[in-house]
Order: structure tokens, then sequence, then C-alpha cells
């Protein structure tokens, strides 16, 4: 377990590192080299493009120039499409974890007598990643069709109103959003889960602890290195996605992402700069959410 | 947040009683215990003796509320517990695994139960019990950075300190070296005396169990074989698995050839067997009979033959083992087999040697005659009993092996 290998006071019993080895530099030479050339450069890139300014002769054309304010207007222009992005993604982290923690717990837990109904749900739980995940999206997009069955049922029982449909809507994306990151939540939750010794839950509930104080006293501390995981695994690329959200998808414009406008950006109005600010802001606000989001739950010990 | 149901608090003023009524716990496929009856009385230190899968473990857990009777009843102080859960019960155990909580520091965990319970002086309370097994000074520690005699002291300090009615104690001292045990059994004797607890020790080792329990009760294939107080049990086995399994008997089966009014004779193949009448539980017919290595004497030639003393030889030393305060021989008597003899070594130099010709005897008043016939070795099958909740699938293995020999 992962407690077993960062209680803080044993340092003085580890074995102590020799600071300085050629082997160790040599080995780790490889991944210096993938981490410059497939990290380094383009965020270097990314952060030159950010601060373009179009050419003055050629439209469409942009010269390296030191134009900061590309992030002043991008912030004001696309500031409610961000804000929508981290509701979305924190939304879909939430119901997320409200689904896949009792999945894991399920799996994890309840099935470990069953060693082949486990592995059974587990191919479940994996299942859908042998699907594109395009394809999958674009299934619900038919589910959840105006022509389809949900709405027809929806429909006839007066939920949905004439003229209005599923997909395009906030729910469509946020459901969408939630489907695709299920796996990503409940797989290190399982795996936190699946190593819990049982035997724990009943020395908790010996000790007086009921069902639900043992959960919340026990499980869920020991499982918390595991809802890290989840939910940031979750969160992270929920909050840059740009598939669901998207007009061919289950999106709407009422429900752009950020991920929806660099693309448009990028790919439609050719604004590089633009887009390269907009996608430096995305990683800055993740970058600072996770950091105090690992040092807020205290729980850093744990990854 | 506090549970209703949860026992809230002030502590149990004494020690309650353990009644079990009929109690029979089946696993599918095998059953873990059949009909048990089992009464303890509060304050006493009783200890449940047998060896790993002959459902000791499943009767604590029983008590506990980890599991659910098939059939019967749990009745502690009285009070029928047997529909209730875990949580809700007057009992605490000391796993033999000691399941602390790795999240939580040391006083957290002794500090958990009594939180629980919503007892306001928690934490001094729960220091007061660390200090009771000497370990304050890791109060702030996590379990991992203790030893394993240390956390076991930890998880006895975090049972103790909720003051059960019953402490119930699952190998607690398996796992530390013999120094250590010693201090716990003594430290253990203090508490209990102390704050009169009701203890059952579930133990396979019967010098610990005979060592602190007031009584013992030797478990074999889901029943109570034997009950009484340790010297009892030791000097009057009533079955050849209780002779065997507390320390070692000779044992010798035959026909009851006469009797009279205080004692019987048994040929056994040849050789008569005296045993007096009070110290046997059966009086016709084939039977088994037996005698503690220790009261048998060796002698370099035929004994006269005196009324009192059952003589038997001669045999050969096959075997001659010295353990500093005795020396254990293996003599092999033709018709009989091997006879352990213990022999006090009171003497400088060793009086027999591997290949001597010797002949026993000991006095009819230590023999005793046994209910029910010896068979094989009652004490062979032995495994690691290291998982309690595992122990269920293992007993299962077991019985299954065993069937497949039969």
């Amino acid at each position: 377990m992962a407690f077993t290998a960062f209680s803080s006071s044993t340092a003085a019993a580890e074995p102590v590192v020799r600071r300085k080895s050629r082997v160790a530099l040599f080995l780790l030479l490889p991944g210096i080299f993938y981490l410059i050339l497939f990290f380094v450069t383009p965020l270097i890139s990314l952060i030159i493009t950010s601060l373009q300014a179009p050419d003055p002769l050629i439209f469409g054309q942009f010269v390296n120039a030191f134009n900061w304010q590309n992030y002043a207007i991008v912030i004001e222009t696309y500031g409610e499409q961000a804000v929508r992005s981290a509701g979305y993604a924190a939304l879909a982290t939430f119901f997320a974890l409200l689904i896949g923690f009792p999945l894991a717990y399920f799996i994890g837990i309840t099935l470990r007598p069953y060693p082949l109904l486990q592995s059974l749900a587990l191919v479940l739980v994996i299942a859908p990643f042998f699907i594109s995940f395009l394809l999958r999206t674009l299934a619900w997009k038919q589910i959840f069709s105006t022509e389809g069955p949900v709405s027809g049922i929806l429909s006839s029982i007066g939920i949905l109103g004439p003229g209005e449909s599923i997909t395009g809507t906030t729910f469509s994306v946020v459901f969408g959003l939630t489907y695709n990151f299920i796996p990503f939540m409940t797989l290190p939750i399982y795996a936190t889960l699946v190593s819990l010794d049982l035997r724990l839950l009943e020395a908790g509930n010996d000790l007086y602890g009921s069902p639900a104080t043992t959960f919340r006293t026990v499980t869920l501390p020991l499982s918390a290195a595991g809802v890290m995981s989840g939910t940031l695994l979750t969160f992270i690329p929920a909050a840059g996605d740009y598939i669901n959200a998207s007009r061919e998808f289950l999106g709407s414009a009422d429900t752009t992402m950020i991920g929806n406008v660099i693309e448009t950006n990028f790919l439609v109005l050719q604004n590089f700069p633009a887009a390269a600010a907009l996608s430096l802001l995305l990683m800055g606000f993740i970058l600072v959410l996770v950091a105090v989001y690992v040092k807020r739950s205290g729980t850093e010990e744990l990854l | 947040m506090t549970n209703n149901d949860v026992p809230q608090g002030g502590f149990a003023e004494a020690g309650a009683d353990l009644e079990l009524v009929g109690i029979t716990k089946r696993f599918p496929g095998f059953t873990a215990i059949e009909e048990l009856d089992l009464t303890i009385p509060a304050g006493s230190f009783f200890a449940l003796l047998g060896p790993s899968g002959c459902g000791k473990t499943t009767t604590l857990r029983l008590i506990a509320g980890l599991e659910e009777p098939t059939a019967g009843r749990i009745l502690i102080g009285g009070k029928d517990v047997t529909a209730t859960k875990a949580y809700q019960r007057p009992v605490n155990t000391v796993f033999q695994s000691y399941a602390l909580f790795p999240h939580m520091t040391i006083l957290e965990n002794v500090a958990f139960g009594l939180k629980r319970r919503g007892i306001k002086n928690a934490d001094p309370l729960a220091h007061e019990a660390l200090r009771l097994v000497e370990l304050d000074h890791v109060a702030g520690r996590k379990p991992t950075q203790l030893s394993g005699g240390q956390q076991q002291r930890v998880a006895l300090a975090r049972a103790v300190v909720n003051r059960p009615a019953l402490l119930l104690l699952d190998e607690p001292l398996g796992a530390l070296d013999l120094k250590l045990r010693r201090q716990m059994q003594v430290e253990l004797k203090d508490i209990q005396s102390e704050v009169g607890l009701t203890f059952l020790h579930v133990t396979h080792d019967q010098e610990e169990a005979m060592t602190m329990a007031d009584t013992v009760a030797v478990m074999n294939k889901g029943r109570i074989e034997q009950m009484g107080a340790p010297q009892e049990l030791y000097e009057l086995p009533h079955t050849a698995f209780v002779a065997k399994f507390l320390g070692q008997s000779n044992l010798f089966s035959g026909d009851v050839v006469s009797s009279s009014s205080t004692s019987m004779v048994v040929d056994a193949a040849g050789t008569k067997i005296e045993v007096p009448l009070a110290r046997a539980q059966r009086h016709s017919g084939h039977v088994t009979v037996g005698v503690r290595p220790e009261k048998v004497s060796l002698h370099d030639s035929e004994p006269k033959a005196a009324s009192g003393r059952n003589v038997i030889g001669p045999g050969r030393v096959t075997d001659v083992s010295f353990s500093g305060v005795s020396t254990q021989y293996e003599v092999t008597v033709p018709q009989h087999g091997a006879i352990t003899v213990f022999v006090q070594n009171t003497s400088i130099s060793s009086l027999h040697r591997d290949g001597d010709s010797v002949w026993l005897s000991w006095s009819v008043d230590h023999a005793f005659g046994l209910a029910d016939e010896a068979e094989g070795e009652p004490v062979s099958r032995f495994h690691a009993d290291l998982d309690t909740s595992m122990i269920a699938v293992q007993s299962r293995k077991d019985l299954e092996a065993e069937l497949e020999e039969a």
C-alpha cells in the first residue's frame, strides 16, 4: 500500500540513494530527450504563437511579437465558455464519482469472493474503450435524437415540450462527459478498494462504528488516493474536451466549451495566437487547480 | 455523527457473563460449529483451545457479531444479542491481524471506539490505555512505523480502552517473541484483575491457554471436547484428543478383563494395566487408557510386582533428548510401540542411553481412562491460521481433503 511507502518519519531507515550516478543519468537520457522534443518544444512554440501579432502587410498571417493583449482579448471574448467548461467538467466529475464509486466498491469489495464475476465486471467497465470514443458519443446522439426512443417517450409523457430536444442541452453534454469518463473515475478507485483490508472494516464495526460511520472513517479515507486520481483523470480531460460539446455530437451553440473555442480558432478562424493563448490559459488554470486540490486534500503522500 | 444503536457513554461496570445456546454455524458445504452450548461466568479468563480449523475463531466471530449463527442464541449479561450487529454489542476484539487503521495515528486508533460512543474525554483515556501497554510515547505515530509486537499492544489498548463487558482475544500473542509474550501474558492478567473484564481467549497454544486461563475449553471439529480448570484437564483428560492435544500422553487400548469396587484392569496386548474407576470414563468393553509421560518411571531391571503400580517391559530406549530441566526418553516396547517418558534431571549423570533395555512403571492413581478410542494423530493437521476471514475457506478445503482420504 502507498501508506507504507510514504510514511514520513521512517526516512532514516530507508537506504540512501547515491545522488550522482552517471548510469542513472544515462538511463534517463531517452526520457529527457523525449520530453524536450515532444513537450518542451511545442510548449515554447505555443507560447511564441500566443504572443504573435497580425502581419500588417499580409492578411491572415502573423508575425512574432510580444502582443500580450491576446490574453486579455481571449479572456474577455471567451470568458463565458471558460466558466462553462469548468462548470461542465465539475458536474461531470461529480456525477462520474457518484456512479463510479459505488461501481468500484461493488467490483472491488462486494464481488471479491467471486473472482470470475469480478473480472467480468471489470471487463464490462473497460469494454467501451474497444469502440471509438467518437462512435460511442455519436451513438448517444442517435439515442437522444428527436426521432430517437428517449425523446419519443419523454415527449409522450409531456416532459419534453414540442420543439424541444435533448441533444444540444447542458444535460446532454454533461451526460456525454460523465458517460465517457466513468471508466477513468472507476478504475483508480477500484484499484484502491480492491486492496482494502476488509478486516479493517470488521475492526471498525467491532469498535462501535455503524456501517455508515465505518465507511466515512475507514473506507473513504483509505480510498482517498483513488478518488483523487479518479477526479483528476476525469476533470482535466473533461475541462478541455471538445467532442461532447460540439454541434456535431451532443452540443449546440449554447453549450460551447473552451475546447470547442480553441478548435474553432485553430482550424476555422485560423486565429492562431488566440487559440494558443487560450490553450495556455487552460493549461495554467488546470495546473493551479490541481495544485490547490492536492494541497487541500492533504493526500499528496498518497499519490 | 453518533448512532443511537451504538451503546453511548459510560463503561461496563464489570464483566458480563456470556452464554451460547445451541449455536450452529454452517458455511456453504460444511458445518463449522455444531450445537455448541457454552457458559462463561462474568469476570473469568476463559480460553478456547484447539487446532486450526476447529471452529474456535468462528465461535469468536459469532460472539463479536462478525458472523451470524445458523441456529442458536448468544446472550451477553443475560441479554439476547443474537440479532444485533457487531457495532451494537458491548464486545471488543483484539484481532489476530491487529487490524489497526493505517491512516490514523496510534492515538486516533485507540480513541476510535470511544469517539464512536460519544465519550467526551476520549483522548486522555486513550493516552491512559497506551500507558498501560507502555506505548504512550508513540501515540503520534502511524501503525506501519511500529514493530509487530508494538502493533499488537496497540490493538490490545484499542480494545481494552472501551472497557467492554466481554473482551475477545484472537491469538493475540501469536506474533510476539517469547519474552514479550510472557510480558504480555502478565499484563493481560493484570488488566483482567484490575478491570474485572470477562476475557475470552482463542488460541492453539496449549501452554498459553493453561498459564493464563481460569477455565480452558478444548475444542475439536466444531465441538467442545472437554472443559475445566487447566490442571483438571491435564490430569484427567476425557478424550484421546484432549490427552494428545493438551500435553503428551501414552495411550493403550484393550478390553476390560476384571474390575473391583475401586479399579478396573485392562488387558492391553497382554499387559495388564490397572486404572481407578473414578478416573475412567468407561468401565467395560474395549477402552483406551493412558498416562502422562512425566508420571512414568524408568527401571534398569524388572521392578517387583507391587499393588498400586502398573509395569510394562522390557523395552528399548530408542531416543534420548536432553532439555535441561528434564530428559525425554522414547522407549519402544514391542507390543505397545513407542512410549514417551519425561525424567527430571535430579542426578548429574544421564541414567539411560540409547539402546538400553529398560522397564517402565507408574502409579495406578496416575492412570486415566478415556471415553473414546485413540485414533491416529489428532494434532497432525496443522496449518497457519493467519487470516481469520479466510478460515472458513481454509477449513472447508481441509474437510474436503479429509473426505477424499476417507
